[in-house]
């Protein structure tokens, strides 16, 4: 039982977790190990088994078979309430009966915690909510509630803040000041985070580690610059991101990089970076790293080159130009190229793309379908 | 005014209607409704009140009243009475606390935990409103019938020692009680029912991440935000319970060490034609019953009901 006013953040082991509901299985061989004070984001998209994972910790579901650990403490049998874990829930679920400050104080009042009023208005203020703590929870807007929701659980100082989608429901614009403050405040306090989301650019920007979760398993964890820039699968390659794929049998093997060859063209990727090495194997490529030519480039071995295309397409988003090029036998490649103002490249024009063969990945599986 | 508490909800209709539809229009479609209070409300409550000051007629005949200001019927009857009234109150609070006892579990099986079957949950809330069918003399007959002096109940509690060999059930406190319980269960049930259908079942969770055991988040999540339901409930069956007149009548369940307020209206109403002390007895438990219904509601802090 969490009795003691911990400051510090816990180590979260997940060992060898499964959990079958009826008719399905959620999750299946899940070990997963967070260090302490680490800002740590599951990733995934929706039915994937990130929210049952976070449930699996909050105590309110439990596991089939496997184990939980916090701070290397057995707590798998133990019922939420005696956990040293707090949630911030998607819903946020703040007491519609009780005032603001009230909401904050709850988890204090339950653990008999001195003077828990005082503690709820500096939680409170934390978050930039002092003014608000005689409010009702339904007379606040989403942010505020969101707010007040993470300041409800923080004040606990819980070993382990769950986070379940919490910014889902606030505005792009919200939710990017909350995604600011949220890491202000964790580095603040210095607790471990584990936040579930599906939005890849807010688990990149904000935690330490990203585990992109599918289909109940783990299928790839690491740095988010690590992950974007050797995703290891077809699902991270597309999921995180967007990725030109191709796909083929090696080839060709020299000393430190291989080549498959793809409709006449050859495409090489470094060993170190190529999951696996013979057979049939997907090489893919992020499209910001890959260029467009007007004239045919000469040829290099240290670059990639396809082409010539057709450009279907020239989309402009303000930073950058997404181009849409049809290669040939081969099918869409989308380039983009940054907003520099110097573009001459125009809709239906014939095109070279290439890439530097440092910025190839090879994957370990291949797409269920060819490249649309 | 008390009402709205009828509703069974917490719901506080916030929404601005806009001001484009005339007043007078809206004059119009509430006229309907004045003319009906106006003629079965307000009516017959200034006619009550007015008997209830009445003098008897100069002829002395039984029955023959005149237009007076007695006050002292007030008095009288008070003083006559007031074991009728106290027991009225007494069998109310009694019959309303065990029906929430009841109801509250079984709105909670119905509204939160057959969530997961709907069917279930139907067939419940069938179940509860199902007697309804049936005409509640007939049913409160019934219970006469099944705990008689000659019924199996009653001689296997005579041979367990639990009734002495010369004490019955029918008309005791208890059966009466038992009774006024078993007629009101369905209205203290739906209100209940419809305030934990709504439960949020993520507050308690949150609860429960808390470090709140589940009877903490039952007595500081659930039970506060249930409570409209509960003071519903509560009016619903006590308002009507104190001037009930059928369960502890001598011919259902009662005998006359039972009597009710209800039965010395209808006695004196209908079997001595003492028509002042009727009203004046009518108006008492009407008053007594606002102003208890006013105390409850603010101390409960659901004003917001009134």
């Amino acid at each position: 039982m969490a009795t003691e006013f911990v400051a510090r953040g816990s180590d979260l082991d997940l060992v060898g977790i499964r959990k079958e509901f009826p008719g399905f299985t959620a999750l299946d061989h899940l070990d997963l190990h967070i260090p302490a004070g680490e800002f740590f984001a599951l990733l995934g998209p929706s039915g994937c088994g990130k929210t049952t994972t976070l449930r699996l910790v909050a105590g309110l579901e439990e596991p089939t078979t496997g184990k939980i650990l916090i701070g290397g403490k057995d707590v798998t049998a133990t019922k939420p309430h005696e956990r040293p874990v707090n949630t911030v829930f998607q819903s946020y679920a703040l007491f519609p009966h009780m005032s603001v400050l009230e909401n904050v104080a709850f988890g204090l009042r339950q653990r008999k915690i001195d003077d828990p009023l005082k503690k709820a208005e500096e939680a409170l203020s934390l978050v930039q909510l002092g003014h608000l703590s005689q409010r009702r929870p339904q007379q606040l807007s989403g942010g505020q509630q969101q707010r007040v929701a993470l300041a409800r659980a923080l004040v606990n100082r819980p070993s382990l803040l769950l986070l379940d989608e919490p910014l889902g429901a606030l505005d792009l614009k919200l939710r990017r000041e909350m995604q600011i403050e949220l890491k202000a405040i964790q580095m603040e306090v210095g607790l471990t985070f584990l936040h579930v989301t599906h939005d890849q650019e807010e688990a990149m920007d904000m935690a330490d580690t990203v585990a992109v979760m599918n289909k109940g398993h783990i299928e790839q964890m690491g740095a988010p610059e690590a992950l974007y820039d050797r995703p290891h699968t077809v699902f991270v390659a597309k999921f995180l991101g967007q990725s030109n794929l191709f796909m083929g049998n090696v080839a060709e093997t020299s000393a430190n990089s291989l080549s498959i060859e793809v409709a006449g063209y050859k495409i090489s990727v470094p060993k170190d970076r190529a999951e696996k090495h013979t057979g049939k194997i997907a090489i893919g490529v992020r499209p910001e790293k890959a260029d467009l030519h007007q004239e045919k480039p000469p040829a290099s071995s240290s670059e990639n080159l396809i082409g010539p295309g057709e450009v279907l397409d020239i989309r402009f988003t303000g930073v950058s130009n997404q181009f849409l090029v049809e290669i040939p036998n081969i099918g869409l490649i989308t380039v983009f190229e940054q907003n520099e103002g110097n573009s001459t490249v125009a809709l239906g024009d014939q095109v070279y793309v290439s890439w530097k063969v440092d910025h190839s990945f090879g994957l370990a599986d291949l797409p269920d379908s060819v490249e649309e | 005014m008390a009402f709205a508490a009828f509703s069974g909800g917490s719901e506080k209709s916030e929404y601005k209607v806009p001001r484009k539809t005339s007043t007078k229009v809206a004059l119009a479609l509430l006229l309907p409704g004045m003319i009906y209070l106006a003629l079965f409300f307000i009516t017959p409550l200034v006619s009550l009140v007015a008997t209830s000051l009445e003098v008897p007629d100069a002829s002395g005949e039984i029955g023959r009243y005149q237009y007076g200001f007695e006050i002292g019927n007030y008095w009288y009857v008070i003083e006559t009475y007031w074991p009728h009234i106290a027991r009225s109150f007494v069998y109310a609070l009694a019959a309303t606390i065990l029906s929430l006892l009841i109801s509250y579990p079984l709105a909670y099986f119905i509204g939160v935990r057959a969530r997961k079957w709907p069917l279930i949950q139907k067939l419940a809330l069938a179940l509860v409103i199902a007697p309804f069918f049936i005409s509640f003399l007939l049913r409160t007959f019934a219970w006469k019938q099944i705990f008689s002096n000659e019924s199996w109940i009653v001689s296997t509690l005579q041979s367990l020692h639990i009734l002495a060999p010369d004490q019955y059930l029918v008309g005791t406190d208890f059966m009466v009680i038992f009774g006024l319980t078993y007629n009101f269960i369905p209205f203290m049930t739906l209100p209940l029912y419809t305030a934990l259908e709504r439960l949020d079942l993520r507050l308690l969770e949150a609860g429960g991440d808390l470090y709140a055991t589940p009877a903490k988040v039952f007595r500081k999540v659930t039970l506060p935000i249930t409570m409209p339901g509960i003071i519903s409930g509560t009016l619903m069956t006590f308002i009507p319970i104190a001037g009930d007149y059928i369960n502890a009548s001598r011919d259902f369940l009662g005998s006359s060490g039972t009597q009710m307020i209800g039965n010395v209206v209808e006695t004196n109403f209908l079997r001595i034609n003492d028509y002042p002390s009727a009203s004046a007895l009518s108006v008492l438990l009407m008053a007594a019953i606002l102003g208890l219904v006013v105390f409850y509601v603010r101390r409960s802090g659901t004003e917001d009901l009134l």
